[in-house]
């Protein structure tokens, strides 16, 4: 159903952001923003928390965005789509509106994990019809690289320093596609920028689900993960051929991997290639990187096995 | 001018507009002593009386954001609270406004914590009258009836497009059962009319960017431009009260006043205080005393010009301020008469007073002592404390530092 995914295709109408925008060279977000959207076959309402996405492509006077948006604070995107889709309805009852429309909305790891946690919750379980997009960068990249929920044990971040006493962050991440999943909504899943069509698959199944759903994007950061701007897709590659970043799906409720790496790769590959992992490579923290990668190995076993918890 | 009288809370009078509203959306969360209101308007959409959204939200903060989604996306929007409500919801609530999103909200008055404590008094509305939301005080169940009707079309005005917070008192006006004089379905929506969108997010043929970042170079433009709605909204609002005196038969000003005309001693409050004077002034009226009562209605926008103008050769004013402005030494509605006053050139001296925080009554007895005191002021020549008094308050004995003037107030009431 609906127009077919074809990129070539795709990349050749008004793109949903357009050019001009000031996210940094590299940055991800934009390019899941305009895969996402692309994968749509209706007009879509958008929805941004606060944040780097937001912050850079609506400086006023000026706009990125060639479709209706809006942007209310940081902690509450799914209320606020929750409060236009719930206008759309009624409106569309009364016979105001005839436009068949999408809605998503697009949160940071910190508007998502964090601060929004409890607005998506709320959203989720009130069965709203859109789609929530966290596109996650793994710490608060707006102001400046601090830790959230989202940031992995042992990455660096300005509130996470590699010290003498502490190394790093000393907690493992919040597992948030599989706190969504808990919400028992229609459709959930994880991708990333460097499997773009394994990425807009999963938007339109999202966007042609029957109620909420959620998209979890890994969105490498160029200045976060101190990485090159030419290095952003490798990296994200990186992160799912080690499994540090499965990819997977949750539709209706069953669990399926989408994307199995042919060979997969120890976590120090994905490590090594980045700044803020950079003291990991040091002997003093084999230890911590042998738990990390145990970590990753179960998560990947329970995965396959079909479980997300 | 078909009506109806019912006997009816407040919390369901307000309901009752809410429904007569026929809006797309209503989002909120129960709080005490707002509850009523939820409730109510939750039979009405499970019976089909009204065809609203009703999100029932997660959280205050929630149902405030929703209602700024739905403000946005060209519908009408109705929700209501209460103190700890309020405060949750007051990044939203300056959003709302800073957005020019119209929309109405109840607020059920109650004191904020802490301590806790679920009576009245009016420190959740205070805490946001800088929020850029028009603000009207009630007196009663019949003036929230009204006053939801009235402040939705003022909201509404292409020219004002600010939200607005219908305030009344928590358990004394919503849960005491008056009789209130409803209109008909009809004669509400053709006072208040379909909704009309400024900007509608849902139109994709016209997408729009809503909630732009707006830095140094514009913000103090899009605040400034915040302003002039304001004051737009004192220019319509007696003419939006007119068209509904026109409707009901009820007749509205920017404030309300009992007998002021030839008054010497005033006592000035907000809110159900001023209906329990009324039987005070009557009293002392009949005893030859020339007091009387002036309410304000509209207290966002502040009438200063008109307020002080009815102030003019008053001898003595009593400023009861049912909430503090901790550190200012005077209640909020106390800062706004004095300013008034020293900037229209009215000379009257002043006594402020905090009272009735957390629920505390106030009885006739109170009122009468208040009058007393301003005729002693009067009689006396001598200048009412510069800082507020706290009425009632039971404080230490003198040498430790307390207080003991609320003893002088019922020393001359006896």
């Amino acid at each position: 159903m609906g127009r077919s995914l074809n990129l070539k295709e795709l990349t050749r109408e008004t793109p949903p952001l357009g050019p001009g925008h000031r996210l940094c060279a590299g940055c991800t977000a934009s390019a899941i923003v305009r895969l996402v959207l692309m994968a749509a076959d209706r007009p879509v309402v958008v929805v941004n928390a606060t944040g780097c996405l937001e912050v850079a492509t609506t400086v006023y006077p000026y706009t990125a965005w060639n479709m209706p948006w809006m942007h209310n604070a940081f902690e509450n995107a799914a209320a606020t789509v929750s409060g236009i889709e719930a206008a759309y309805r009624v409106r569309m009852r009364r016979g105001e509106l005839r436009e068949p429309l999408y809605f998503v909305a697009f949160g940071g790891d910190g508007g998502t994990y964090d601060i929004g946690l409890q607005s998506l919750s709320g959203a989720l379980e009130r069965g709203h019809r859109f789609v929530y997009v966290c596109y996650d960068n793994e710490a608060y990249m707006n102001t400046g690289i601090q830790r959230s929920s989202s940031t992995p044990l042992g990455s660096w971040t300005t509130t996470t320093p590699v010290g003498s006493v502490t190394v790093g962050k000393s907690t493992r991440r919040k597992d948030l596609t599989a706190i969504i999943s808990a919400h028992r909504i229609p459709y959930v899943a994880q991708c990333a920028i460097s499997h773009h069509m394994d990425l807009m698959r999963k938007a339109r199944k999202a966007f042609d689900a029957t109620g909420p759903a959620f998209l979890n994007i890994l969105s490498p950061c160029v200045p976060g993960w101190r990485i090159e701007p030419s290095d952003t897709v490798r990296v994200s590659q990186m992160a799912v051929d080690t499994c540090f970043w499965p990819l997977f799906e949750c539709e209706e409720g069953k669990l399926r991997v989408t994307v199995q790496p042919k060979e997969k790769k120890p976590v120090q590959e994905y490590f090594q290639i980045q700044g803020r992992y950079r003291h990991l490579l040091r002997p003093e923290h084999e230890a911590l990187v042998a738990k990390m990668q145990q970590e990753v190995d179960q998560d990947w076993q329970r995965l396959k096995e079909g479980r997300i918890l | 001018m078909q009506q109806e009288t019912r006997t009816l809370t407040g919390n369901e009078a307000v309901a009752l507009a809410t429904k007569q509203l026929r809006p797309h959306v209503v989002a909120a969360y129960p709080i005490t002593p707002q509850t009523g209101i939820i409730e109510t308007f939750s039979e009405y959409v499970s019976n089909g009386e009204v065809d609203t959204e009703l999100v029932l939200a997660e959280s205050e903060h929630s149902a405030m954001s929703i209602c700024v989604g739905a403000a946005a996306a060209g519908s009408r929007v109705a929700t209501a609270t209460s103190s700890q409500g309020l405060a949750l919801m007051a990044e939203i609530v300056y959003i709302a406004a800073g957005m020019r999103l119209p929309m109405v909200m109840a607020v059920t008055n109650r004191a904020l914590s802490g301590p806790l404590n679920i009576h009245c008094d009016h420190s959740d509305s205070m805490m946001v009258r800088d929020s850029g939301w028009i603000q009207i005080f009630c007196r009663d169940a019949q003036e929230a009836y009204d006053s939801i009707l009235i402040a939705t079309r003022l909201s509404e005005k292409q020219s004002v497009r600010l939200p607005a917070m219908v305030c009344y008192d928590g358990f004394f006006v919503s849960h005491n059962l008056t009789p209130v004089q409803i209109l008909t379905d009809e004669s509400v929506f053709s006072f208040v009319g379909p909704f009309k969108a400024g900007v509608d997010l849902l139109d994709t043929l016209h997408p729009a960017t809503m909630g732009a970042l707006a830095l140094q170079n514009y913000y103090l433009e899009f605040k400034r431009a915040q302003a002039e709605a304001m004051r737009q909204a004192l220019d319509w609002a007696p003419q939006i009260q007119e068209e509904f005196r026109l409707v009901s038969g009820r007749s509205y000003g920017m404030f309300q006043q009992y007998r002021l005309e030839d008054a010497q001693l005033v006592l000035i409050a907000l809110g159900s205080v001023s209906r329990t004077a009324e039987v005070v002034v009557d009293r002392l009226r009949s005893a030859g005393w020339k007091v009387g009562i002036l309410a304000p209605r509209f207290y966002r926008p502040f009438p200063r010009a008109e307020l002080s103008s009815a102030l003019v050769g008053k001898r003595a004013i009593a400023v009861l301020d049912r909430a503090d402005s901790c550190g200012a030494f005077t209640g909020p509605l106390g800062l706004e008469v004095k300013s008034a006053l020293f900037d229209h050139g009215v000379t009257v001296p002043v006594w402020n007073m905090i009272y009735g925080l957390g629920g505390r009554n106030i009885t006739e007895q109170d009122i009468e002592g208040i009058f007393f005191q301003l005729l002693k002021i009067v009689q006396t020549g001598t200048a009412p404390p510069e800082d507020a008094d706290y009425f009632g308050v039971r404080e230490g004995p003198a040498e430790a530092g307390g207080s003991q003037k609320w003893v002088e107030v019922s020393t001359l009431r006896n």
